[in-house]
């Protein structure tokens, strides 16, 4: 690869490059998370296709990362048209490339439909439509693992600027001016952060790049790493160039292998093209970044845990001050920031702080990446203004609840967020907002709730997360956590006892104002929250002995409605535990004391007669 | 923290020689001061788990007492102290998963191998963990065996991809 000495050689190269492209058309499979569904084999397919037919000068396949709307896997997009092509297998390859390619026919029966609806192009799809895609511009787009692909599409264009062009504390304005907000969860000002750690005292200073992404429900930093490394990258370099790092580090979770390859790989290729190592561009900046990879614990997404982590110790969290600004890694002046706000760096840059602050509301600027799942549609990335509503993202993005049931809420910010009620649907997101409405933004996991979730046993599910996955170093947490959980456990099993629930917010309080870090200080939320919204599902649990949503296995039972009941018998082959009788052709019937509960009836019946109580 | 204990099953594995062991740590590219969880990853990537006795080797090495080594060893759920089967299967437990229907895949894994989180099989093939999150949400439910995923999951595909990967090493 070349090595490229100045910002001039740098835009010469990216104007070669640029010359070489053609009128190709460009078969972009998503290999990052439609992998689990077989992408790689569509991608060979689609290959094995063009060369047959001898059509490489006319088309190529590129292995790009994530399309977003990842219930269309495994996604394609056909560019220049921009047509989006879903649910695609490798016995599709030859028709698309007989068809689509060569003879520019849509096929309809692998468009987006909504009813009777074919939407052949990808900017028309409802999904797309109503985001803003500004830090996931090239994901999807470029192959994440081409250096060259990168450069095409602008890549670090913003960093050459900032360190052949620009005085760090220039730099540091520019971020301080845009009010990018911290996108890992607190919502720190990062322009803040970024002069504390200039102005700190000691030598070598650190950089860091969170990527330990451990919310159950979050995937946008593995998005962004698997499908745009370099982004992530280039938002480093100009972190370092305006704090004055020699040094950075990127700790990304193990359970990433996709994200952990082409990150590596990006890192390699900036650095043999002059981009990281000694005297970037031929400048007197040096800087280069290293690769960690987090061991499962979940804790160590914690600055101070990270550190002790990226140190080789065991990933304990420890008291601040001092903050990692003035004492991190080796005790030296330390910059944490998550993938999501690095990815931001380079378009604040590019556009000018004024610019990038034209998007988002008064206190939160830019976009915001969410990561939406659960009982929702079109289940994948988000990305919007600050300021969306709710109703937009689960709605008009989401495509609301599948077989159309009824919303029930949004758990935002994870472990440590809340669950937000449909009275909060269209109050506009951004962090005080959502601090407001008892959750977090979070890192932006955002799980959709409908009326068959139990709101007692979802806070139960988190309880039971943050107490496996507390480190155990101070009491509040280890203990307090766990007598919450116990708390919980029973009133799921039906064994609740009157003034649990006091005896929860009580605890939960404690366990908020008197933890050590981080996880601690958020634990209770979940169960605060529903606490605060689903009182009365707290209360039919303790008192009936009864589960609302009709979740919790031993408050449930379940009946078959004789009126609805064909005979069929399909659902007396399903049972395990022979709990249910009949004739052939005559209304069956389930023995509640040999009924476990395990729900295997209730979704094979296909005439709907077995139902939950 | 949970450190998952191996099956007693798996205990009648032979632990790798002396110079297997030594080789391996020749061939480790670490600094001694903070990338031990990187040294770690990398011999249980070449021995399936942590052998007592590399653990003391690197301890005599880098000078860093056996005892921080064991603390950093159990502190993190993906290092092992046993070996274990050969494909990790880790059924994710997430918050998306768990709404729609993780558990009922993960009891449909249990009960299709015999055994339970944290265990291997008998013949040393397979080994159940279940995880957090797997990042995988819009593929809810999910698991993954060793590098690939599989995503949504019923009880019926899980026993075929379980059979899948048994026929394939038999």
């Amino acid at each position: 690869m070349k090595h490229i000495e100045s910002l001039q050689a740098l835009e010469e190269f990216r104007t070669q490059l640029a010359a070489r492209s053609s009128d190709q058309i460009v078969i972009r499979v998503c290999s990052t998370g439609c992998r689990a569904l077989g992408a790689l084999d569509v991608c060979e397919a689609l290959e094995n296709e063009i060369e047959k037919r001898a059509l490489e000068s006319r088309a190529q396949v590129v292995r790009a990362g994530c399309h977003g709307l990842c219930a269309a896997a495994v996604a394609v997009v056909i560019d220049p048209q921009g047509i989006f092509y879903q649910g695609v297998s490798a016995s599709d390859a030859t028709e698309i490339v007989e068809r689509t390619v060569l003879r520019g026919e849509i096929l309809d029966r692998l468009c987006w439909t909504i009813g009777e609806h074919t939407i052949p192009l990808q900017r028309d799809i409802p999904f797309y439509k109503h985001q803003q895609r500004l830090i996931l511009r090239n994901c999807g787009i470029v192959d994440p693992t081409s250096f060259e692909d990168a450069i095409v599409h602008g890549a670090y264009a913003a960093a050459a600027k900032a360190i052949a062009a620009s005085l760090p504390e220039d730099v540091i304005h520019e971020v301080l001016d845009s009010g990018l907000r911290g996108r890992g969860g607190a919502g720190f000002p990062t322009g803040r952060k970024w002069q504390f750690a200039r102005a700190a005292q000691g030598e070598p200073k650190y950089i860091i790049c969170n990527a330990d992404e451990g919310d159950p429900g979050a995937f946008m930093d593995r998005a962004l790493l698997e499908g745009d490394p370099h982004l992530v990258i280039e938002g480093m370099i100009v972190g370092a160039y305006a704090i004055g790092a020699s040094k950075g580090f990127i700790y990304v979770r193990a359970e990433y292998p996709i994200a952990v390859e082409h990150t590596r790989l990006a890192i390699e290729q900036a650095r043999e093209a002059g981009l990281l190592g000694e005297n970037i561009l031929g400048t007197n900046f040096s800087f280069d970044i290293e690769m960690r990879m987090g061991a499962g614990a979940f804790v160590c997404g914690e600055e101070t845990a990270l550190i002790a982590s990226v140190e080789g110790k065991r990933g304990m969290p420890r008291s601040r001050p001092p903050f990692p600004a003035n004492s991190g890694i080796y005790g030296k002046p330390t910059n944490i920031n998550n993938v999501e706000t690095w990815a931001n760096i380079p378009r604040i840059i590019k556009q000018g702080a004024a610019e990038y602050a034209k998007v988002g509301t008064d206190g939160s600027k830019g976009t915001k990446i969410f990561a939406l799942a659960g009982k929702v549609r079109n289940t994948g990335l988000v990305e919007v203004p600050m300021g969306a509503t709710l109703r937009q993202i689960v709605f008009d993005i989401g495509g609301g609840i599948p077989e159309d049931r009824e919303f029930k809420a949004v758990q935002m910010g994870g472990p440590s967020g809340g669950c937000v009620p449909d009275e909060y649907l269209d109050l506009p997101i951004d962090y005080d907002s959502v601090k407001k409405a008892g959750a977090i933004m979070g890192s932006g996991g955002l799980i959709v709730m409908d009326n068959t979730t139990c709101m007692v046993d979802i806070a139960r599910f988190f309880t039971d997360f943050v107490q496996s996955e507390s480190c155990g170093k101070c009491v509040p947490c280890r203990i307090g956590t766990k007598r919450m959980l116990d708390i919980l456990t029973r009133l799921c099993q039906g064994e609740g006892q009157p003034g649990d629930v006091e005896r929860l917010e009580r605890l939960g309080e404690t366990v908020l104002v008197a933890s050590l870090c981080g996880l601690g200080q958020t634990a209770p939320n979940p169960v605060l929250s529903t606490i605060r919204y689903f009182r009365d599902e707290y209360d039919a649990h303790v008192n009936e002995k009864r589960c609302p949503a009709g979740s919790c296995q031993p408050l449930i039972r379940y009946r078959i409605v004789p009126e609805k009941c064909i005979g069929c018998g399909v659902c007396l082959k399903a049972c395990a535990v022979n709990a249910i009788s009949g004739e052939k052709k005559q209304p069956h019937s389930i023995d509640p004391d040999i009924c476990i509960r395990c729900g295997a009836c209730h979704e094979k019946c296909r005439s709907e007669a077995i139902v939950v109580e | 923290m949970v450190m998952v204990e191996a099956s007693t099953q798996a205990a009648g594995a032979a632990d790798p020689s002396e110079s297997e062991i030594e080789s391996v740590l020749d061939s480790i590219d670490y600094s001694p001061e903070s990338n031990l969880i990187g040294a770690l990853q990398e011999i249980q990537a070449k021995f399936g788990y942590l052998p007592r006795s590399a653990l003391e080797k690197i301890s005599q090495r880098t000078k860093i007492p056996l005892s921080r080594i064991y603390g950093v060893v159990t502190f993190y759920a993906q290092f092992y102290t046993e070996p274990r089967g050969r494909h990790t299967i880790l059924c994710c437990r997430g918050t998306a998963c768990h709404v729609k229907g993780a558990p009922r895949v993960i009891d449909t894994v249990r009960q299709e191998l015999g055994i339970d989180e944290g265990e291997s099989t008998p013949d040393l093939l397979f080994y159940l963990e279940t995880i957090a999150c797997l990042g995988t949400c819009f593929l809810a439910p999910v698991m993954m065996i060793d590098n690939e995923y599989f995503g949504n999951l019923t009880p019926r595909k899980v026993e075929s991809i379980l059979r899948r990967y048994r026929a394939q090493s038999t």
